[in-house]
C-alpha cells in the first residue's frame, strides 16, 4: 500500500479555541450582568447600552454564535482532517472563515448595543451583517465540502454527517428567516408580517438550536468521546440511523413555540406531534453517547475530560425529553412565558454545549501542545463549580417558572385573579438572586480553565503542523475515452447535491417570496388598519429597545389571561406587523390590550412610568428609559419606512410618504399637549412621545370591532 | 398561512437533499460495514518520520 504524507493545520483549531474561550467569558459575563439587572433594576444606570432589552440579545447571540460557533468550528477543523485523512482543503479558506466570523460577532456586539436589531431571537442582526455571515458560511462550507472531497477514507464518519447536515440547514434557515426589505444601512423590515412572520422566526428559532446547538454538537461528540475514553461507540448502527432520523424530523418542530397562540392550530399540532417524535432520535443520542463508556467507568471517575462529557450529555438527555413534554399543550400552558422555559435552555446550554465544549478543550489543547493539563485538580474544581453552578442556576428559574405559573392561573373563592402581575414578578427576586449566583459560579469555573488552558499552553509547545502517513485511498474509477461531459459530476454526488439545493433554494426564493407573501397581507378583520407614522416610529423605538424580550404581545385563549388582559389575540389583528411582536417571556406583563380597556392609562403614567417605573409600580423590576425624554424621533426616516411599508402590501395611500410626517407631528403635539395638561412639559418630538403613540394603540383596533360586534346585536 | 408553502418548500427540499445523500450513501456501500468504522477512528495516524520532535515533557 502507498503510504502519503499529509500535514494537518493545527494553527486553525488553535485560533478557534482561542475565540471560543475568549467569547465563552464575554458571553457568558454578559449574561451575568443581565441576569444581575433583573435583580438590580437601577444597574442600567440610565445608559441605552447597558440596559436589559439591548443586552439580551447579545448575550443570546455571543453564547450561541460566537462561544458555540467558534466551538464547533474547532472541533470539525480538528476532528474532519482525522476523519478524512487530509488537510483543510485551502488554508486561506480557513483563515477568511475565522477571521470573517470574528468580524461578525466584533459587528454583532456593536450593531446589538446600539439598538440595530430586527427583533427576530436568536437572528437580531441586520441585514448587512446577514450578508457577511451567508458569505462566510460558504466559504466554511467550501472549505469543508472541499476536503471530504479529497478525503483518504472512503467511508464517510458519522460525525462527518452531522457537519453536513448543519452546514446546509443552517444556511437555509438563516437566509429564509432574514429575509428582510431595508430602509437604511442599519434598518429593514421582516419581508413577512404577523402570524407568518411569527412561524417563519420559530421554524428559524427552533432549527437554530437543532442545527446550530445539536447536530455540530453531536457529531462532535461521535468524535470526541470515542477518542477521550479510547473506545468504538457503544453502536455505529444506531448513530447512523439516529442521524437520520433526526434530520428528516427536526425540521417541523418549531410551532410547538407558538402553542395557544393565533397561529392555526393545526399549525401548533403539527410541531407537537413532530416534537413528540423527537425524543426517539435524541435519546439513540444521549443513550449512545452514554453506553460508550459501558465497562469505562472507572475511567470516568479519573479523567476529568470524560466527566465532562458525561454530564454534557446527560444534559441533553434531560433537555431532549423535557423539550418534546413542553409541546404538549397542557404542560406548555403553563410552561410558556415562564422561567421555566430560562431553565431549560439553559440545562441545554450550560449542560450539553457549555460543558462538551469544556471536555474538548480540556482534551484537545494538551495533545495540540505536546503535554499535559496544568493542573487536574483546577480542572477538577472546574468541573465542580461548573455543575454546581448549573444546578444553582436551573433550580430556581424551574421553582420560579411553575411560582409564577401557578400565581397567574390563580383565582380567589369569588372568581377574580388573586394576584396582580406585579405581585407574581416581585415573587421571583429572590430565584433571580440564586439564578444569579449560579451563573456567577458557572463563569468562576470558565476563568478557571481559562487559566488553566493557558498555562498547559505554556508548558509545552505547539505543532501547528501535524505530518502524518496515511495511506492512500486506492482510485476505483478511471475515466474512459469519450464519456460524457456531465459523468465526472455523477461520480461526485455530495457536491452535486449542494450546488442543486444551492441553485434551486436560490431560485425559489427569488420567485416565490415577493408573490404570494405580499398578497397575503390582505387584512381579515376589516378593523384592522396600518400604524400611523408616530406610531410606527413608536414601533421600531419598541423594537430598539429589545422591550419584546420581556413583554408579550400575545393574550392567550385562557380564562386567566383574557380576565386579566382581554379579548385573546386573533390573526387578524397582526397583519401589518412587519416584524410581529408576540414575544416569548413574561417578566413583565403582556401588552397586547395596552391601549384599551381596564389596562388603558394615561399618557403622563407612561411618560412618567418610563423614567422612573418604580415611582408608579413598587418593586418593579423594569428598568428605567430617560433617553427616550431627551431623543428627537428621527422623523427624517419616516418617508422610506412609508414606503418599504407599501412594497410590504401595508395600504398607505400613493403618495403618503410625502405627508406622513405631518401626521407625525400633529399626533405628537396632541400627545404633548394631553401630558400639558397633566403638568409635564415636553417638546412633542420627543421618542418617548412616539412610544407613548404605540403604546396606546395596542389593542385598540380589535376594541373597535368587538364594540361594533355588541352594537350590531 | 400562505408562507407555510414557502417553508415546505424550503424544508422539503433540504428533506430531498438528504434523501439523495442517504440513498447515494446507501448504494455506495457507506453503511455496508457498521462495525470498523466506530474503531477505525481510535487509532491515532502513524506520525511521519520527519516529524520535528516527539511529544516534550512538563517543563516543570
Amino acid at each position: 500500500m502507498d503510504y502519503v504524507k499529509v500535514s494537518y493545520d493545527n494553527k486553525i483549531v488553535k485560533h478557534f479555541a482561542i475565540a471560543t474561550v475568549f467569547w465563552g467569558i464575554i458571553g457568558m459575563t454578559v449574561g451575568l450582568w443581565i441576569a444581575l439587572e433583573l435583580v438590580f433594576p437601577q444597574l442600567n444606570m440610565g445608559v441605552p447600552q447597558l440596559t436589559f432589552g439591548r443586552d439580551r440579545p447579545i448575550h443570546t447571540n455571543a453564547v450561541i454564535f460566537a462561544f458555540v460557533g467558534n466551538g464547533i468550528f474547532m472541533g470539525v477543523y480538528y476532528s474532519l482532517q482525522r476523519l478524512c485523512k487530509a488537510r483543510m482543503f485551502n488554508d486561506t479558506l480557513s483563515k477568511i472563515h475565522f477571521w470573517g466570523w470574528q468580524l461578525i460577532i466584533v459587528l454583532a456586539a456593536l450593531s446589538l448595543s446600539m439598538g440595530f436589531t430586527t427583533s427576530k431571537e436568536y437572528a437580531e442582526l441586520e441585514w448587512p451583517i446577514d450578508i457577511l455571515i451567508t458569505l462566510i458560511w460558504v466559504v466554511f462550507g467550501i472549505n469543508m465540502m472541499g476536503t471530504i472531497m479529497v478525503r483518504r477514507e472512503r467511508h464517510i464518519y458519522v460525525g462527518i454527517w452531522f457537519y453536513i447536515a448543519t452546514l446546509v440547514t443552517v444556511a437555509m434557515l438563516h437566509i429564509v428567516n432574514s429575509l428582510a426589505i431595508p430602509v437604511s444601512l442599519t434598518k429593514s423590515y421582516s419581508m413577512f408580517g404577523g402570524v407568518q412572520d411569527a412561524l417563519v422566526q420559530w421554524w428559524y428559532g427552533h432549527n437554530a438550536v437543532a442545527f446550530f446547538l445539536t447536530t455540530p454538537y453531536l457529531g462532535l461528540m461521535y468524535y470526541f468521546l470515542p477518542k477521550a475514553a479510547n473506545r468504538p461507540v457503544y453502536s455505529y448502527k444506531l448513530s447512523i440511523v439516529h442521524f437520520w432520523t433526526l434530520i428528516f424530523l427536526y425540521i417541523w418542530a418549531g410551532p410547538h413555540h407558538l402553542l395557544y397562540t393565533a397561529l392555526p392550530h393545526w399549525a401548533q399540532t403539527l410541531g407537537t406531534a413532530f416534537s413528540i417524535m423527537l425524543i426517539a432520535p435524541s435519546w439513540g443520542g444521549m443513550v449512545n453517547g452514554l453506553l460508550t463508556l459501558r465497562g469505562a467507568w472507572d475511567k470516568v471517575r479519573e479523567d476529568v475530560v470524560l466527566k465532562f462529557m458525561v454530564v454534557a450529555v446527560t444534559a441533553y438527555g434531560m433537555s431532549t425529553f423535557e423539550g418534546p413534554m413542553l409541546s404538549l399543550k397542557n404542560v406548555n400552558a403553563i410552561g410558556h412565558f415562564t422561567d421555566w422555559i430560562v431553565a431549560h435552555v439553559h440545562v441545554g446550554a450550560l449542560g450539553w454545549n457549555g460543558f462538551l465544549t469544556f471536555g474538548i478543550l480540556y482534551w484537545l489543547i494538551p495533545r495540540m501542545w505536546r503535554t499535559t493539563i496544568y493542573s487536574k485538580s483546577l480542572a477538577n474544581f472546574h468541573f465542580w463549580i461548573g455543575t454546581l453552578g448549573i444546578l444553582v442556576y436551573a433550580v430556581p428559574m424551574y421553582w420560579g417558572g411553575f411560582t409564577q405559573a401557578l400565581m397567574w392561573k390563580d383565582f380567589n373563592p369569588d372568581g377574580q385573579l388573586t394576584y396582580t402581575f406585579l405581585e407574581t414578578s416581585t415573587q421571583l427576586k429572590g430565584m433571580y438572586a440564586l439564578r444569579s449566583i449560579g451563573g456567577a459560579l458557572y463563569l468562576t469555573g470558565v476563568f478557571m480553565m481559562a487559566y488553566n488552558l493557558f498555562k498547559t499552553a505554556s508548558q509545552g509547545s505547539f505543532l501547528a503542523n501535524e505530518e502524518v502517513e496515511v495511506p492512500e485511498m486506492p482510485k476505483i474509477y478511471n475515466k474512459q475515452k469519450g464519456e460524457n461531459w456531465h459523468r465526472p459530476i455523477e461520480r461526485r454526488p455530495i457536491q452535486f447535491m449542494v450546488l442543486a439545493l444551492i441553485i434551486v433554494i436560490i431560485g425559489g426564493v427569488v420567485e416565490l417570496v415577493p408573490t404570494f407573501l405580499i398578497k397575503s397581507n390582505v387584512p381579515t378583520i376589516s378593523s384592522v388598519k396600518p400604524y400611523t407614522p408616530l406610531e410606527l416610529q413608536g414601533r421600531d423605538i419598541y423594537v430598539r429597545e429589545g422591550c419584546y424580550n420581556c413583554h408579550s404581545q400575545m393574550v392567550r385563549p385562557f380564562r386567566s389571561e383574557t380576565e386579566r388582559y382581554g379579548e385573546y389575540s386573533k390573526a387578524g389583528e397582526f397583519v401589518y406587523d412587519h416584524p410581529f411582536q408576540w414575544g416569548s417571556k413574561r417578566t413583565g406583563p403582556d401588552l397586547a390590550r395596552e391601549g384599551v380597556g381596564w389596562l388603558k392609562k394615561p399618557d403622563s403614567w407612561h411618560y412618567i412610568h418610563m423614567l422612573d417605573p418604580r415611582s408608579l409600580s413598587t418593586g418593579s423590576i423594569m428598568p428605567a428609559y430617560p433617553w427616550l425624554h431627551e431623543d428627537e424621533i428621527d422623523t427624517a426616516s419616516t418617508p422610506a419606512k412609508i414606503r418599504v411599508m407599501q412594497k410590504l402590501g401595508v395600504p398607505y395611500e400613493e403618495g403618503y410618504d410625502q405627508i406622513a410626517n405631518e401626521d407625525l407631528m400633529k399626533q405628537a403635539d396632541a400627545i404633548a399637549l394631553s401630558l400639558k395638561t397633566d403638568n409635564i412639559e415636553t417638546a412633542s418630538n420627543m421618542e418617548i412621545i412616539a412610544l407613548i403613540a404605540y403604546l396606546q394603540r395596542l389593542g385598540v383596533d380589535i376594541n373597535a370591532e368587538t364594540n361594533q360586534q355588541k352594537l350590531e346585536k | 398561512m400562505s408562507v407555510i408553502i414557502l417553508l415546505i418548500g424550503a424544508s422539503i427540499l433540504v428533506a430531498g437533499g438528504f434523501l439523495f445523500a442517504f440513498v447515494w450513501s446507501v448504494k455506495s456501500g457507506q453503511f455496508e460495514d457498521d462495525y470498523t468504522p466506530g474503531v477505525r477512528i481510535l487509532f491515532d495516524d502513524q506520525k511521519s518520520k520527519t516529524q520535528p520532535n516527539p511529544i516534550t515533557k512538563s517543563k516543570k
